[in-house]
C-alpha cells in the first residue's frame, strides 16, 4: 500500500475505506462522518502537508449505495504531491461535514456541489445556490436523472429523439 | 530575468478596520443620542459593468467609501458544460472546452486532450508535443496581453490598450493561419494536432519574436513608472503566501505572494523540461507585482517559444493509433477509407477505458484541471472542470474587504478573471 494511505489506515482504522492507486495517482476512500479529521490531519501533519485544496466534486451513482460520492483533491506544495479522498454520501441522508474550517476555498466548491448534486453541508457558513439562480426549484442538474434538455417550462418543448 | 524592484510610492494601503455592528448604531431618530444617524448603504454593482469582463454582479456593503461586504453572485453564463459533456463524445467535447475560457482556447484544448491521453495512455509524437508547447506559450502571450490592456483600461490608462491589441491582432491572424479561427480554435486533438506548421507560420513567429520584447519595453514605459498606475495597483488586493495557498489560487495571483508552485515546472508536460526558463515571484502580494509577473511571464513565453522553433524536429503530428486518432488530413480528402475513418471518429468518437484521473495544466490563468470519471464507453460518465476563476472568486470577499468602490475593478482585474470559465 502506498505510504500515506498506510498513515491514514493507521491513524483512523475505523474510517479507512480503501485505497486505489492508478494511473500514478492516489485516492483513498473514507467514512463521510470523519471526513474533517481526516482532512484536518492530511492538512496538519507536516509529513503530509496538503496545505493547498485542489477541487471539490461529487459524481452520481443512481444505482449504487450509498448513491452520492464526494471527490476531494488536495495538493502538497512543499512535497509536489497530490491526492485524492473520497467519500460516499447516501440519499436519504444526503448530507456531510463542510471543510470550510481548514480551507476557506472550499466554500465556493461545496456551494457549487449543493447547487449541482444537493448535498448539504452540515455548518457551512453560506450554503446558498451558486450558479443557477436562487429561487430555483426544478431539482438539481447534476444529478443523472435529470434530463439534459432541463425541466420546467422545457418540458413542453419537442425534443427529436436522438 | 529581471529583478523585481520595489517602487517607492507615497501611497499606503487602508487599513482593514473590522466592522462594528453594535456601533452607536442608532435606528430611532428621536431618542437621547441626537439626530446622527448611520446607515449602511448596499451598492449593486453589475451584472452589465463594462469592466466585469462578462457577466458578474458584486452587492457591495459600504461604510462611506470603504468596503465592509462585497459578495460575488455567480452564473449568469452557465450553461452546464459538465451536463452537456456527460452526453457527448470526448471529440466532440473539445469545441466545448473552447467556450470556457474564449481568451485562451488553446490552453482549453490542450488542458482537456492531456487528460483524456492520460486516461489512455497515448505518447504522443514529438513534433506534436513541440507544436503543442509553442501554441500554448502563444496563447499565454495573447491571453496576457489582452490582460494588461484590459487591467490598464479599467484603471484609466487606455493608451496600454491600443499597444497591446496590435500585437494581439497579430497572433491572432497567425491563429488563423494555424487553424482556421481566431477565438474557439479546438485546434488540438486527442493523439497530436490537427494540422502541422507550415514554413510560413514559423517565419512569422520568427518574426514576432525578434520584435516582441521591444514591444513589451514599450508597454512598460507607459506604466511602470506611471504614478496613477503604480498608486492604483501598489498595495491593493493583498493577499499573504498562507491565505493564497489555502484558498487555492493558483496562476499569477498565488506566485504573486512569492509561492513558487507552477505546473510546468511541478509535474512537466509537453517539452517544458527541455527548454530553459524561469518562473517569475513576486515579493508583496499586491497587484502590481501580479502585473510584473504577468509581463515577465510573456518574455519567458517567447524565450520557450524561441526555443522550441530552433528545435522542432520532424515528423508525425498525430500519434499512430487508428482507433482513437484521426487520420492525415491529405488523406482524408482523397482516400475513401480514410474518410471513412475521419466519419467513425467524429461521429462515435473512441472507447476509453474504465478509470479515473485528474489532470491540471498551467493555463494563463491560474491551474485548470479537468477530473474525468469514465465508465468505458466513448463518452465520460463525469467530467468535472476545476476552473481557475471560480476559485479565485472564492478568495475574492477576503481581498477586497477595506479597499474603495473604485479599486473593485482593479481587484477582479487583478484575477483575469473570464465569466466564461467561471460559471462553465
Amino acid at each position: 500500500m502506498h505510504p500515506i494511505a498506510q498513515k491514514i489506515q493507521e491513524k483512523f482504522p475505523e474510517a479507512f475505506v480503501e485505497a486505489v492507486e492508478a494511473l500514478g495517482e492516489l485516492s483513498v476512500s473514507v467514512k463521510r462522518e470523519k471526513i474533517v479529521d481526516v482532512c484536518r490531519f492530511l492538512h496538519d501533519d507536516p509529513e503530509l502537508s496538503f496545505d493547498m485544496i485542489t477541487d471539490i466534486c461529487s459524481v452520481d451513482f443512481p444505482n449504487e449505495e450509498p448513491r452520492f460520492e464526494m471527490i476531494y483533491q488536495f495538493y502538497s506544495i512543499d512535497h509536489n504531491r497530490r491526492i485524492r479522498i473520497k467519500a460516499r454520501v447516501p440519499e436519504e441522508d444526503c448530507t456531510i461535514d463542510t471543510i470550510t474550517g481548514i480551507w476557506q476555498g472550499a466554500n465556493f466548491l461545496e456551494r457549487e456541489v449543493y447547487d449541482m448534486m444537493g448535498i448539504v453541508f452540515n455548518n457551512h457558513p453560506d450554503l446558498r445556490r451558486i450558479l443557477m439562480t436562487e429561487d430555483y426549484d426544478e431539482g438539481f442538474p447534476l444529478r443523472k436523472d435529470f434530463p439534459v434538455e432541463g425541466k420546467g417550462w422545457r418540458d413542453t418543448f419537442e425534443f427529436l429523439n436522438q | 530575468m529581471e529583478e523585481l524592484e520595489d517602487k517607492k510610492v507615497a501611497f499606503t494601503p487602508p487599513a482593514v478596520t473590522p466592522y462594528d455592528d453594535d456601533d452607536d448604531f442608532d435606528q430611532d431618530l428621536t431618542s437621547e443620542k441626537g439626530a446622527k444617524r448611520v446607515e449602511d448603504m448596499l451598492l449593486n454593482m453589475g451584472p452589465q459593468h463594462p469592466s466585469t469582463h462578462g457577466v458578474l454582479r458584486i452587492v457591495l456593503e459600504l461604510e462611506g467609501e470603504t468596503i465592509v461586504k462585497a459578495t460575488p453572485h455567480l452564473g449568469y453564463l452557465h450553461r452546464g458544460v459538465e451536463k452537456l459533456a456527460e452526453n457527448s463524445t470526448y471529440p466532440q467535447i473539445i469545441p466545448l472546452t473552447d467556450r470556457l475560457d474564449y481568451v485562451c482556447a488553446m490552453t482549453n484544448n490542450y488542458a482537456f486532450v492531456r487528460t483524456v491521453e492520460k486516461l489512455l495512455q497515448v505518447q504522443v509524437p514529438e513534433r506534436a508535443e513541440y507544436i503543442r508547447t509553442i501554441v500554448a506559450e502563444v496563447q499565454r502571450i495573447a491571453g496576457h496581453l489582452f490582460w494588461l490592456g484590459t487591467q490598464a483600461l479599467d484603471i484609466g490608462a487606455m493608451t496600454v490598450f491600443f499597444y497591446t491589441f496590435r500585437e494581439r491582432e497579430v497572433l491572432l491572424d497567425l491563429f488563423e493561419l494555424i487553424c482556421g479561427a481566431r477565438l474557439t480554435m479546438s485546434y488540438y486533438r486527442v493523439g497530436g494536432v490537427d494540422r502541422d506548421f507550415t514554413p510560413e507560420i514559423i517565419d512569422r513567429l520568427y518574426k514576432f519574436l525578434e520584435t516582441f520584447p521591444e514591444k513589451i519595453t514599450e508597454y512598460n514605459t507607459l506604466l511602470e513608472n506611471n504614478r496613477i498606475w503604480i498608486a492604483r495597483t501598489k498595495g491593493i488586493a493583498l493577499i499573504s503566501a498562507e491565505d493564497a495557498i489555502n484558498f487555492g489560487l493558483t496562476g499569477p495571483p498565488l506566485r504573486g505572494s512569492g509561492v513558487n508552485y507552477d505546473i510546468r515546472k511541478a509535474e512537466p508536460y509537453g517539452v517544458y523540461d527541455k527548454v530553459e526558463w524561469e518562473v517569475p515571484l513576486g515579493k508583496n502580494g499586491d497587484t502590481y507585482d501580479r502585473y510584473w509577473i504577468r509581463v515577465e511571464e510573456m518574455r519567458q513565453s517567447a524565450k520557450i517559444v524561441k526555443q522550441c522553433l530552433d528545435r522542432l524536429p520532424q515528423g508525425p503530428i498525430m500519434a499512430n493509433l487508428p482507433t482513437i486518432t484521426y487520420p492525415p488530413r491529405d488523406k482524408v480528402l482523397t482516400d475513401m477509407e480514410s474518410l471513412i475513418h475521419h466519419f467513425m471518429i467524429a461521429t462515435r468518437g473512441f472507447d476509453v477505458p474504465e478509470g479515473e484521473v485528474y489532470c491540471g495544466t498551467e493555463a494563463p490563468k491560474g491551474e485548470l484541471g479537468f477530473y474525468i470519471r469514465s465508465m468505458g464507453g466513448n463518452k465520460p460518465y463525469r467530467m468535472r472542470i476545476r476552473p481557475p476563476s471560480f476559485i479565485h472568486m472564492g478568495a475574492f470577499e477576503h481581498m477586497a474587504k477595506g479597499y474603495m468602490i473604485a479599486d473593485i475593478v482593479t481587484i477582479f482585474g487583478t484575477y483575469d478573471i473570464v465569466m466564461g470559465e467561471c460559471d462553465r
